[in-house]
């Protein structure tokens, strides 16, 4: 049990940056959620609000920075309240990565609106969004939470969004090759396969940096990695 | 060959390494005010050319038990002390220690710098000079001058040695009184509070210096400054209310404590 600071003011920083950090954290989720929707359903008005979003990750970001720093400098933070604003800016700088991911998406939906986007490939692309989606939620209850044990058992599970990515993958290539014509599109898609993907890495290492701020000891080991896709369709294959 | 004996043999080499290391060790001291008791069985090794700070809010026992290490207490009325304290395995409150000869072996640094009413070489000299550390004049302006430089004071008042110590700048009369304790070359240099009434520029000298003593000296200072104890020492002691309550790798102490007395103290939390 941590009592409270004898200066409330420092509690009030602290307070702050938490709050700011969860308001990335629905914004970033809400951008994503949509970003696919766009995608899937072509809608342009909706990526286009996806991508001006964005500035507001961006900005939310510095402030986060900005408040850190000079919290930082006035307070001269010891052990948990040191790793508490180290690990802000940290998941900052996550959430603020997802955010253009999922503007990165956004961008793409023009490029890929009115190729037709087949069915299983949509369903593929939306079971991808939905698991990353997942993990950012349950990611950002156990920063409310602090739950080291959370933190650890999420990072457990970015193995089964590796595993669809790389299934969409090669769905992708057989597209691809079954006519060229499929190329530009597919490609594109590819490229929102990775940025959902990647979504799910961004919430391992938020995940990560929760347990550092709540123990004060670095998760051991390598991650599990189950994307494939770095040797796939090479000659060995 | 056994690897695993091996290993134990090291591990047993590596122990009495570290023993040996213990310059100053503390065992079950207690120190009583009268009928008030104001430590209670504190444990505390003090390693080799290391700086171990002390920390703890007022009146949690840490100068208490700095002075018992070169037995400051003594001259307090009515203080008592009991457990043991040894300097390289020899108990400094045996009965026939000469508390001189130990005081000048444990030199001791203050809260407010107290230069003798005389001049800066004379502040240095009187210490080597009522020792019998010199044989001659020449001897003593060497001692003098290796301590003014170890303080890092030489530069500053190689010009006017015979001028008044206490016409100095507060954090130049701490330097001196560093440089006063180097020159009866001790083992161990005990410091309460040393920075607390200077300036941060006088204060990030004494912190340099402090680092480099550690390379002759075993070092022991009392701090309020949390981030001093995080700058200075390698090994850092918690006190609350006359227990010891953690002592450990500073950077561990200040980065992740193991004790939650001690996590709300360096934080600034209500305990």
């Amino acid at each position: 049990m941590t009592h409270a600071h004898i200066t409330s003011a420092f509690d009030e920083e602290l307070k702050y940056l938490t709050r700011r950090i969860s308001e990335m954290g629905g914004l970033a989720e809400q951008m994503v959620a949509d970003s696919v929707r766009a995608l899937v359903n072509s809608d342009l008005a909706l990526a286009q609000k996806v991508i001006s979003d964005d500035a507001i990750l961006d900005d939310a970001e510095r402030q986060i920075g900005e408040k850190a720093i000079v919290t930082i400098a006035k307070r001269q933070p010891m052990a948990s309240d040191l790793r508490e604003i180290m690990g802000s800016i940290r998941i900052a700088a996550d959430l603020e990565r997802v955010g253009d991911l999922g503007k990165n998406t956004a961008k793409r939906v023009i490029a890929v609106a009115g190729s037709g986007i087949p069915r299983k490939l949509a369903r593929g692309l939306e079971h991808l969004a939905e698991l990353a989606l997942v993990q950012l939620k349950e990611v950002l209850d156990v920063f409310a939470s602090r739950s080291p044990e959370k933190a650890n058992s999420i990072r457990e599970r970015d193995e089964e969004i590796d595993a669809i990515y790389t299934s969409l993958f090669r769905e992708l290539l057989t597209y691809m090759m079954e006519d060229p014509r499929n190329i530009t599109p597919c490609t594109h898609l590819l490229f929102c396969a990775k940025n959902i993907e990647r979504i799910g890495d961004h919430a391992t290492n938020i995940a990560e940096t929760i347990y550092y701020m709540a123990t004060g000891a670095q998760l051991q080991g390598e991650r599990p990695k189950d994307d494939t896709t770095s040797t796939l369709g090479s000659v060995t294959d | 060959m056994n690897i695993m004996s091996e290993a134990a043999v090291e591990k047993a080499l590596d122990q009495k390494m570290s023993d040996a290391n213990f310059k100053m060790v503390g065992k079950d001291v207690s120190v009583y005010y009268g009928e008030k008791r104001a430590l209670f069985d504190v444990n505390l090794n003090v390693r080799k050319n290391t700086v171990t700070a002390l920390i703890g809010p007022s009146g949690c026992g840490k100068s208490t038990f700095l002075r018992t290490l070169n037995r400051m207490n003594d001259t307090i009325e009515g203080c008592r002390v009991t457990g043991k304290i040894t300097l390289d395995q020899s108990d400094i409150y045996d009965p026939s220690v000469d508390v001189v000869e130990l005081r000048a072996r444990v030199g001791m640094v203050f809260q407010k710098p107290n230069p003798f009413p005389k001049s800066i070489y004379e502040n240095i000299a009187y210490g080597p000079r009522i020792h019998g550390l010199s044989r001659n004049k020449s001897d003593l302006d060497q001692i003098v001058e290796n301590s003014l430089v170890k303080a890092g004071l030489w530069n500053e008042v190689k010009d006017r040695l015979l001028e008044p110590g206490t016409g100095l700048s507060g954090g130049q009369q701490q330097r001196l009184c560093i440089a006063r304790a180097v020159a009866v070359s001790p083992e161990v240099i005990l410091m309460d509070e040393p920075c607390s009434a200077l300036d941060p520029i006088a204060t990030a000298k004494v912190e340099e210096l402090i680092h480099e003593l550690r390379a002759n000296f075993t070092i022991v200072i009392v701090t309020h400054s949390m981030q001093q104890a995080a700058r200075v020492s390698q090994r850092t002691a918690m006190f609350h209310l006359g227990n010891l309550v953690e002592e450990n790798d500073t950077d561990k102490m200040f980065t992740n404590p193991d004790d939650q007395r001690t996590q709300d103290y360096i934080m600034g939390r209500f305990g």
